[in-house]
Order: C-alpha cells, then sequence, then structure tokens
C-alpha cells in the first residue's frame, strides 16, 4: 500500500427527491488497497459505488481519479470495472464470450483475448468452462466468472456490490478467501461494499463505516472492532455492551454507580459519555472478586462459547465466556481497564458524523 | 371407461363445430362441380384459376406487403416503446400500459371509421399509406405486449455491466439488451404480421378505392356472386394463418425450456 490516493471523492452529494443519500461525503481510496463501505441498507455506501462507477451523477462533489476530475465521464470511458450483485452475465453469451466482452470493445488481438480468458478462468478457478453457458453454472461460480470477466480488462480499481450477498454461508466464506488471494495476486484496488459486518473484517485494509449518508468511523479492522468512535459503530460492528456513563476524571470512569479504571485520557471531568463493552471482554468471578456484582437470568450454548445474561446495577450485561455459569447463580463482574472504551455522547445528528483522518 | 369415452366425445364436438365451418370451404375449394350440394371429384382447377386472376394476386401481393411492412414497422416502434414505458415510474407506467391497450380492446369498426375520419379531416388520400398507417397503429399494442415481459424478465444491471466494460450505450443494447429481449420481440412481430393479413374492417374504411387486400378483395367478390377460386384464396389463407400460429405457439414453448436451475 502506498500514499498515492488514486480516487478522491470531494464534497459529494446526493439525493433522491426529499431523501438525502449522500451528505457532503469526503474520501479518498489509495492504491493498492482493500476498502469496504459498510453500513445497514440504505445507508448510501450502493450509491457512493455507483457515483464512482459513473452509474450516478452526484448533486454537487466532485471524483478525482488519479488527479483528473472524472464526475461526469461516462461509465465505459472510465478505467474501472465492477462487478455487480446479481453477477449480470450476459445470458446469450458463452463464458469465454462473456469474458471476452470488452476485450473485444477495446479491438484486441484474437490470441490476446485468447490467452486472457485461459488466464482468468485460471485465477478464480474455472479452468475449461470457455463453453459453457451462464445459467449452467452455479451462484458461487456466476460471480467468480463475474470478476474474471471484470478483471482481464485490467482496471485499476475494481468495484464490488455486494458480490457475496446471494451465495449461502460456506460459499461465501471460501470466496472471501478467493477474493483476498485474488486482490494480492492481481495487485488492484478493491472498494467493496457490505453490509456483512464479518465480511468486512475478514477482507479489509480499511473499513468506511457509514450510515445514513454519512461516515461515521474509517479504519482497519482492528481499529473499528476494538475503538469504535460512536455507539453506532459499536452496535452495528460486532456484539457489545453500550452503557451511558460518566468520565470521572483522566483513567477513572462511573459506570452504573460504580468507578471503573480505564485507559483513556482527555475528556474532561465529569462528563457524560458512552462506555463499549466487548462481551468476550467481561469476565465472570466469584462475587467477592468482582468489581460489581449480578446474577446470571439467561445462558445460550453458541458452539464456540457460552452468551449469558447478567444483570447487574440495573443493566443486563452481555458476556461471552468459554466457562458455564448457571442461571440464577451470582457472580462478580470484572473488566481490564483497556478493555473499556470510553465514546462521546453524539450531541447532534452533525456530530455523530466524524470525519477522521485514517 | 365411459367418462373417459364422454369426455372425448365432448371434446370432438367443440372441435368439430368450430373446425366444421373451415373443412366444408377447404373440401369445397377441390370440388369440381360449381354446386356447393354436390361432389363433382377432386380438382385443382380452382387453384389455377386463382393464380391466373390477376386482380386477386394484386390483392395478396398488397396484402403480403402491408402485412410485412406494418409488422416490422410496429416492431421497431412498439419496442422502443415498451423499452421507455418499462423505464417508466409506477404510475405513468400504468397509464401509458392502459393507454396503449386501447387500440387493442377497441372495436374494430371504431378505430377503422375513427382512423378514415382522421385520414379526411386532414385531407390525405385513402390508399396503400393511410391502409399501412391503419395497420401499424392497430399493431404496436401487440408489439408493446409481446415484448414488455421480456424487458420485466431482464437483469436491470447487464445494461450497466455492457457499459462498465466499455461498450456505447447503443452497442450494448444491441448486444446486450436486444439479444435478451429478442424472443419477445421476435413473437410481436408474427403477432402483428398475422393481425394485419386477418384484418378487414380497418382495412376496408382507409383503403380508398385504389386498392384491395385479399379480404376486402373477397369481400367485393362475394357481393357478386361466389366463385369457387374464393374458397380456395380462403382455404390458403385459413392455412397460411395456421403455420404462422403454429410457429409462434412453437417458438413460445422453445422459449420456456431452456430455462435451467442455478
Amino acid at each position: 500500500m502506498t500514499d498515492n490516493k488514486l480516487i478522491n471523492l470531494v464534497n459529494i452529494s446526493k439525493s433522491y427527491g426529499d431523501n438525502i443519500v449522500l451528505d457532503e461525503l469526503n474520501l479518498y481510496i489509495r492504491e493498492n488497497e482493500f476498502l469496504t463501505l459498510l453500513g445497514p441498507s440504505g445507508c448510501g455506501k450502493t450509491t457512493t459505488l455507483r457515483i464512482i462507477g459513473g452509474f450516478e451523477n452526484p448533486d454537487q462533489g466532485q471524483v478525482i481519479f488519479e488527479g483528473k476530475d472524472i464526475t461526469r465521464t461516462a461509465p465505459n470511458e472510465r478505467q474501472l470495472n465492477t462487478v455487480f450483485q446479481k453477477y449480470a452475465l450476459f445470458n446469450h453469451l458463452t463464458i469465454a464470450e462473456n469474458i471476452a466482452f470488452g476485450l473485444k470493445i477495446k479491438k484486441k488481438s484474437k490470441a490476446y483475448i485468447d490467452d486472457k480468458i485461459k488466464y482468468a478462468l485460471k485465477l478464480v478457478n474455472l479452468d475449461g468452462f470457455e463453453n459453457r453457458m451462464p445459467n449452467s453454472l452455479s451462484g458461487g461460480q456466476q460471480q467468480r466468472i463475474a470478476i474474471a470477466r471484470a478483471i482481464v480488462n485490467e482496471p485499476k480499481v475494481l468495484l464490488l456490490d455486494e458480490p457475496l450477498g446471494a451465495l449461502d454461508l460456506k460459499l461465501r466464506q471460501d470466496m472471501q478467501y478467493e477474493l483476498i488471494r485474488l486482490k494480492n495476486e492481481l495487485g488492484i484496488t478493491f472498494i467493496y461494499v457490505t453490509h456483512d459486518q464479518e465480511e468486512a473484517l475478514t477482507m479489509s485494509d480499511t473499513i468506511v463505516v457509514m450510515n445514513q449518508g454519512y461516515i461515521q468511523q474509517i479504519g482497519t479492522p482492528e481499529d473499528i472492532y476494538n475503538e469504535p468512535q460512536n455507539a453506532f459503530v459499536a452496535d452495528f460492528i460486532g456484539e457489545s455492551n453500550i452503557i451511558p456513563s460518566i468520565m470521572i476524571e483522566d483513567k477513572l470512569v462511573n459506570i452504573l454507580g460504580t468507578n471503573f479504571a480505564c485507559v483513556d485520557t482527555g475528556f474532561g471531568r465529569n462528563k457524560p459519555v458512552d462506555v463499549v463493552i466487548r462481551p468476550e471482554d467481561i469476565d465472570l468471578v466469584k462475587p467477592e472478586e468482582g468489581t460489581i456484582k449480578g446474577v446470571v437470568t439467561s445462558l445460550l450454548f453458541k458452539g464456540v462459547h457460552y452468551e449469558m445474561e447478567v444483570h447487574a446495577h440495573g443493566h443486563d450485561w452481555l458476556v461471552h465466556s468459554t466457562d458455564l455459569s448457571p442461571v440464577g447463580s451470582e457472580v462478580g463482574i470484572s473488566v481490564d481497564p483497556y478493555d473499556i472504551q470510553i465514546m462521546n455522547k453524539p450531541e447532534s445528528e452533525d456530530e455523530e458524523a466524524v470525519e477522521l483522518e485514517i | 371407461m365411459v367418462k373417459k369415452f364422454i369426455e372425448r366425445f365432448y371434446v370432438g364436438l367443440i372441435l368439430f363445430f368450430l373446425y366444421a365451418p373451415i373443412i366444408i370451404l377447404i373440401i369445397l375449394s377441390f370440388n369440381s362441380s360449381k354446386s356447393r350440394s354436390k361432389w363433382g371429384g377432386f380438382t385443382l382447377h380452382w387453384y389455377k384459376e386463382l393464380f391466373k386472376n390477376q386482380s386477386i394476386m394484386n390483392a395478396l401481393y398488397t396484402t403480403l406487403i402491408i402485412a410485412f411492412l406494418s409488422a416490422l414497422i410496429a416492431t421497431i416502434i412498439g419496442t422502443a416503446a415498451a423499452i421507455a414505458i418499462n423505464s417508466m415510474k409506477k404510475t405513468p407506467r400504468t397509464i401509458m400500459i392502459a393507454i396503449t391497450n386501447i387500440p387493442m380492446l377497441n372495436a374494430d369498426i371504431v378505430t377503422g371509421i375513427s382512423l378514415m375520419l382522421l385520414f379526411v379531416a386532414m385531407r390525405y388520400t385513402l390508399g396503400f399509406t393511410s391502409v399501412l398507417i391503419s395497420h401499424i397503429t392497430f399493431n404496436i399494442p401487440y408489439v408493446i405486449l409481446s415484448v414488455m415481459p421480456k424487458l420485466k424478465q431482464l437483469n436491470p444491471h447487464t445494461f450497466e455491466a455492457a457499459l462498465d466494460l466499455g461498450a456505447s450505450p447503443v452497442y450494448a443494447f444491441f448486444k446486450v439488451i436486444l439479444p435478451d429481449i429478442f424472443p419477445g420481440v421476435l413473437t410481436g412481430f408474427f403477432l402483428a404480421f398475422t393481425m394485419s393479413l386477418d384484418d378487414f374492417v380497418i382495412t376496408h374504411f382507409t383503403k380508398g378505392p385504389e386498392i384491395n387486400t385479399l379480404s376486402t378483395k373477397i369481400y367485393t367478390e362475394v357481393r357478386k356472386g361466389i366463385k369457387p377460386e374464393i374458397y380456395a384464396l380462403s382455404t390458403l389463407m385459413f392455412i397460411a394463418v395456421l403455420l404462422l400460429l403454429v410457429l409462434i405457439n412453437r417458438r413460445n414453448a422453445d422459449k420456456r425450456e431452456p430455462i435451467k436451475k442455478v
């Protein structure tokens, strides 16, 4: 990854009628980055991708690609290729003809095209599929053909719009590995849109969390997961306990009437904040050893861990643990200082839309 | 057993009443006697007479030309219209579909008379072109009706995918959209062709004195007294339309087959 800004979105706004989809969005994408736009449906992630691809025009703002303004450039004149949600293969053409589509328009020689088809099919592990028809392929295979069709054009950037959305869980996980491998082999920039936080955490170099047309947080998967900037991000990425609290002073926070040691500083004194504690970061100990006491109210077996709810100080704490505490038992709750993440309370909608440098 | 017999008998009865008149017509066209009630032996005489009759041959030629041209033009206009209607928002789309359906539901005689009035009001001389324009008019809805379902099945992203791969919008339409909707377009063409071939009422009102299509020709001949050539001609028309319908139905059946489970 270099620091070269390949694509720069400047002040992009877009609305449909009264519905504001994007509001002054600023974002840049570096060369060779695997960037994921993550958010719930209607957050503006697909619109952002379609604006980069040229299928939508922003109401205001600019799309800068390698220093050139391409805001009004037609999609067929942009050096990027898209993999669409439902594959969008050309059903009346064979797999080879599908893959050759873009190359034929560029008037490449037959030998070059044949070479490229072979190479692309090998890359997506579908050698020998040249003469099959798209309808005779499974969903996962069709999606890989759609990727092959895009990458033979050697785009600088590959845009992927929820490409795994229509696949079942097992296939989706396999395809995640395939995509990471492809990205590494091709060395091109991927911009990936998904609402699946696990997909985003697994594959991305950078995650952009979006909600209601605003960017909520930009960061590495570790940053996003461990240090969510606000309650939306914390809630959307994984499960978490979000508890309104008071920051007493640096490194000391009052959660539900009890003081906990933490590592955050600079929030001021006696300031209302939100505290995020991941369920796997809560340690259940003997009642007298815990910072606070509570009673286990529910217990579910989840395979790798038990999921428990502990009622303590008027709050139901979500706890993941490999050790079982039966329902009704009294337990102590203990949290390591560095597992407590302090967030400012959002004061207005604008402030909820944090803009950050990576 | 008995139930099966009754079922077959019932179906047979229906088919008999449906086709008996046509069968009689076909038989009479091979009858060497001019009488309608006496069989005078098998002959192809009336068919030979028919092909020698210059005015009937002219009418046949006019009919085929009008059917072909009107079907072709209606297919182009109708396909374009269907694409436009399909990309409209819901309310205008519903309204447009209703409007385009009117000529199809309207009684032929009403369409015929109103078209005639329009041509007269515009001081347009009735003749070949007025018939052609009329046929295009009533053919367009059939084309729209055949193309529309194909457009609905289309993945909206295939067009964008083609653009994305560098195709110009025109290239993308002909390479990607048209092949996908082509079965519908072809069905529309054949349907329009058959409708045009079949039409009497609208042609009758818009043709003027100079030209005749087969149906109007038969009508004038019949008024002078029925000649057996007309039986031969009607038989040929029936077979032609029958073949076209079989062709259309075969196409529809073929279309359903290749859709495989993904």
